[in-house]
Parts: C-alpha cells; structure tokens; sequence
C-alpha cells in the first residue's frame, strides 16, 4: 500500500539546513496497523506528513497504491488527500463553528455531494461511533474523546485507503485514549491501513508493528511484545 | 454531475454551506465586520454625495441656459478705427436693411430677428404704474428667448406688418399691473401711447417676466429712428461652434463693408455665440464631474486597500482552519473562492448601505432646499447606481484576492501544527 524508497527531506531555513528525513525505506501492506515512534525532532512527523502528502519529499521515490506520487500539482494532492488518506490530528482541527455533523460531512462537501446526502453519510459514521445525540453540538460543547472520535467519523467518510493519526492521544487522558486506540483497532480490523505517530508506549504497542525514528533514519522495527488485541 | 452543478452553485453563491461559513466568519468578529464595511460605505457614500453635489452644480447652473442655446446675437458698436478716409468714434447701427441682407445670404440661419430696448416712462394701466423693460422684437426672437405663453398669443408676423400697437406681458408685470385681473384685451399706456396686451408669458429667468415685448414695426415709427433694428440675434440650427463662429466672422466682413468700417476693428460691432458659452460650460461641468469621480475612486480604493488588510488578518487568523480543508482534500480554487465571497459580500452589503445612505441624503438635500441658480436637484442617475454597484462588487473581488492567493498558499501541514 505504501513503498517507501530512499526517501530524503530537507528543512531549509536561510543558510540552515535541517536534514530531517536521511534515506528512509518502509514498506507497509495494505490493512496493517503500524506505529510510528521515535523521539521529538527524530522525523517521525515529517515522515507522516510525507506519506500524507501535505509536504513533498527531496530525494527518492513514494508509492501509495503502486502509483509514483511525486511532484504533484496541488489540485492532484487534494485529489489524493481527499480520496485515498483521512487524517487524524492531535489538536482534533474540527472547525468550531460548524457542528459535529458538518464537521464529518467536509471532505464529501469538496467531493461535490450535495449537502442532503453528505449529511446524512456523515450521521452513519456517527452513529458508529456511539455519538447520534451529540451530531447538532459545536466542537465546544464536546469532550476531548467525544471531539477525536468526531475526528475519526470525518477521516473515514470519504472511504480512505489509510488512516493517518499523529498523535491522536496526546491531548487524552489515559482512559479516553484506550477508548480511542480501540475504535483505531476497530477501523483497522475492516481492512483500512492504520499509521499512527506516537510517542506514548501503551499506544505504540496496540499496533502490529512499530517503526522506531531515530534522527530521521530507521532505527528499528519490531512486533510489540504482547498483542492487547481482545476477542 | 453532481459536482458540476455543486460549481454552478458555487459560483452563482446559492450554496448554503458557503453562506454558512461566511455568516459565522463574520459573527465571530462583528466589530471588525463593522469597521471594515464602514470603509467601504463611507467610500461609495462620498462617491455618491460629490456625484450627486456635481449634478446638483450642473443643473443649477444649466437650468440658467434656458434660452436657445445656438443663438447668435450682435450689434453695432462705436469704430475705433479710421476707415476709407473716416475718422473713429463713429456709431455703428444696423438696420432693417442689414437684416434683409442676412436672410437673402445666409440659408442656415434661422429665427433671424432684432431687438432693441425702448426707452420708456413708467407703464400704466387705469391707477396701477411700474417701471418696466421694454423690448422691441420680431416674434422670432421669442423662440431665442424661449418665453413660455401662459394666456392669450404670443407676438405674430400681422403684428409687424400691420404695425399694431399689442404687447406681450411678463408674469411679474402682470401681476404688478393688472393684479388678479385678466391683461388679454386691455390696454397699457407706454410713453403716452396705449398697447393693447395680447398675452401674458412666463420666463425661467425671473428678471425677465418683468417685461413687455412690443412689435420691432410700430416701435421703429413711433418710439426709435425709422429702420433701426438694434441688435441682430438668430439661430444657427445644427451648426457647431467653429461653424458658427467662421460664419460671424463672415457676417462682420459683410457688414463691415456696408456699413464702411474695418472688419478688423472689434469695437465697430460686438457679436455673441451662446452655443460657444453654453459648450464651454458643459465642458466645465464634465470637468468637474471627471474631478469628482477621481476623488470618488480614490476614496473607494481607499476602502478596497481596508478590506484587503482586514481579509489578509482573516486569512492569518484561520490559517489552521484552511490547513485543516486542505488536508481534507480542498482545492486551491475553492479556498480562493471562499475568502473572495467573503469579501464581495462585506463590500456589497457595506456599499449598498453607502449607497442608499448616499441617494437618501441627497433626496433629503433636494426636498429641504429649495432650489437656486447655482444648485438644483442634486441626485445621481440610475446609470450611475447601477455602475456603483458593479463596482463595489468588483471592489470586492480585487479586495479579496491578494488575502485569497495567500489563504491558497498556505500549507496543509500547518493542521499538525500545535497552537
């Protein structure tokens, strides 16, 4: 589902060049649930933003589905974000004026679904994550848990091949983000590629593999230690 | 299909979500809204009050241009210069003579006629006395002065031929003279001899209704030497300003010939194009209307510049926000195309509340002042409302597009950014 090749990527700020991706090769199938890991600064944002397509890359090559995705023009990459990834932020980046509901519908509304329709998808992703009654309330009116799984509801409406999550737990408190991870699992477990960056271990190790960053190379990759999946 | 309509849509602004978002763009900072469309509502509400105050000028001023516009009036003079052995200092007086001349000459003119002012003592009818003008004219020189006959006729060519004693009356006379009463039929005594008055008219000029015009015949034998004419005054049809003054000029050496002296001496006839008076005038007044249009424009770019600014810290201010649609699959177009709606609908709704602030005050203007030589319903045409419009629309869209272009740029990376 995604190949990585050889990838480089550089941060140029006036005579300062930050090297923060150096030769980066990762493969990843298609349904698997990965962790990204690493340390701040060790390029393991960079590299979601990389496979996400919200940055280019210097040097190499990046497959997503078997296709070259390399200098694209910005009305291909939103055609790649839009269709092929949903992403899932920290910081959740629902739109604070537009209810739950409308919030989840967006990446329809730029398919060009009429408003009906996308609104009404949009309450079936809803409902599955338990939150009907909450589709009229704003962001604000919603609990971090609450808001993430609105979050995760938008990222799957447009039918992704894969999610990406960078750190989807890190402004949760432990309880909350077991509950989340869990809905991850639950997406994963219908054949969507899961990719998660985290820095928080009881995370990274409710995924199948974990790729540990390291001042942007690949430390190491490994199977967690006990699989948490439940029955 | 679908997202073909959802762009016609987009485009004729009927899309609900669009609105939405602009509406809460907006809610969230009133008071910038505010201040922002002020700048524009000001701008298009001075454009309309200096346009309209313009017009105003104009129309007072060119209310006064009532008489015929292409007329043409001159007269003898005094020579200034020795000519064919004859000393300066000389009166020159034209005569019927001279006007048959002019007409057998010149097919282009039209409403040929003289004038000449008639001494005279107070007028007086049964105990009632005024002091009044006196004005001996062909009928044709009424069209000149465009008088408009409110009862009975106006002079005719039987009056001149036949040398009857009638006049016309102006209203102020009228009322001065005969009160309530009716003129048309009764008599005046001017200069010990009585008139009878055929009609009474009207004259957009009030010092003029102050007037009695008699027959050029009967006050030649009875009041002024036997075939003076005074000054010669007529119409020149569609001639231009150069045409008419290239035929005064023809006419002076004309006359200067009969009448032995030298063309080139402009004291010897004085001569008057309205149509030259009336163009320069107009010309002023397109002047004036271009400065006011200038310093209207300037005000709106003014305004424009301030929406620009208040879009480009909108633009900053939900950097995060349009990140995010771009992570969600937007597309440049469509967030150049949502920060310009916003942008036309603050300008539009701003300049429409300046324009109708604008069109309001100036019908108030018109309403409460009574108008005056130099300032007349002031107002601006509907051409002129509806350009305004166009343009504040179009104010919006350059308004929007620099802040546009930069809200395009931005990088969806920025939505993994921490606030």
């Amino acid at each position: 589902m995604i190949r990585l090749e050889k990838i480089h990527k550089s941060y140029v700020t006036g005579n300062n060049s930050l090297h923060a991706l150096k030769g980066i090769d990762l493969n990843i199938e298609a349904g698997e649930l990965v962790a990204i890991v690493g340390s701040s600064g060790s390029g393991k944002s960079t590299l979601l933003n990389v496979i996400g397509i919200l940055d280019n890359y210097d040097k190499g090559n990046y497959y997503l589905d078997d296709k070259l995705v390399k200098g694209l023009s910005e009305k291909k990459a939103a055609w790649y974000r839009n269709r092929m990834i949903g992403f899932v932020f920290q910081s959740f980046n629902l739109i604070s004026f537009k209810n739950a509901m409308e919030n989840v519908a967006l990446p329809l509304y730029y398919q060009g679904v009429n408003r009906k329709k996308r609104n009404l998808i949009a309450m079936e992703y809803l409902d599955e994550m338990g939150l009907v009654e909450w589709a009229e309330h704003l962001p604000s009116e919603l609990s971090g848990g609450q808001k993430q799984r609105v979050a995760i509801a938008r990222s799957l409406i447009a039918n992704p091949k894969i999610i990406l999550a960078d750190e989807p737990t890190g402004a949760l408190d432990s309880q909350t983000s077991f509950e989340v991870m869990e809905v991850f699992q639950k997406v994963n477990r219908k054949g969507i590629t899961v990719i998660i960056v985290t820095h928080e271990k009881d995370i990274s190790e409710r995924t199948d593999r974990i790729i540990k960053l390291t001042d942007g190379m690949i430390e190491q990759e490994y199977k967690p230690l006990k699989q948490t999946h439940y029955a | 299909m679908n997202r073909n309509t959802n762009h016609l849509n987009k485009l004729i602004m009927l899309d609900l979500d669009q609105w939405q978002e602009i509406l809460a763009t907006i809610r969230k900072n009133k008071l910038r809204t505010f201040l922002t469309g002020f700048s524009v509502a000001w701008g298009i509400f001075m454009l309309v009050i200096l346009l309209g105050s313009g017009n105003g000028l104009a129309k007072g001023v060119m209310y006064n241009f009532s008489d015929a516009k292409n007329s043409i009036w001159m007269g003898g003079g005094r020579t200034s210069m020795a000519h064919n052995g004859l000393n300066a200092g000389r009166n020159i007086e034209f005569t019927n003579e001279d006007l048959r001349i002019l007409d057998n000459r010149y097919s282009s003119i039209e409403n040929l006629s003289a004038r000449q002012h008639v001494n005279s003592d107070a007028i007086s009818y049964k105990n009632n006395y005024g002091v009044f003008n006196v004005v001996a004219v062909h009928p044709e020189h009424l069209v000149i002065e465009n008088v408009k006959l409110m009862t009975g006729r106006l002079l005719n060519k039987l009056d001149i031929k036949e040398y009857r004693k009638v006049a016309i009356i102006g209203s102020a006379m009228k009322d001065q003279l005969f009160k309530e009463e009716d003129p048309v039929g009764k008599y005046v005594k001017l200069n010990g001899i009585s008139f009878k008055v055929v009609g009474v008219f009207d004259d957009v000029h009030e010092g003029e209704t102050k007037r009695m015009y008699i027959p050029i015949s009967i006050a030649q034998k009875t009041f002024i030497s036997k075939n003076r004419v005074g000054a010669i005054t007529f119409t020149g049809g569609d001639a231009s300003v150069e045409e008419t003054n290239a035929m005064i000029e023809e006419i002076r050496t004309t006359l200067a010939k009969k009448h032995n002296f030298d063309p080139e001496d402009q004291r010897a006839m004085w001569s008057w194009n309205a149509l030259e008076e009336y163009q320069q005038m107009n010309a002023l007044f397109k002047g004036i209307n271009l400065f006011v249009l200038i310093i209207g424009i300037f005000t709106i770019i003014a305004g424009i510049v301030g929406v620009s600014n208040i879009m480009l810290i909108v633009v900053k201010e939900r950097t995060k926000e349009i990140g995010v649609r771009k992570a969600l699959g937007a597309r440049p177009g469509s967030i150049i195309w949502m920060i310009i709606q916003e942008s036309i609908l603050i300008t539009s709704v701003a300049g429409y509340i300046g324009l109708a602030l604008g069109v309001l005050l100036l019908e108030g203007i018109t309403k409460a002042m009574p108008a005056t030589q130099y300032f007349r319903n002031p107002g601006i045409n509907f051409t002129v409302a509806i350009l305004a419009t166009l343009m504040i629309v179009l104010a919006g869209i350059i308004a929007g597009y620099i802040p546009a272009r930069k809200a395009a740029n931005i990088q969806p990376v920025v939505a993994l950014h921490d606030e």
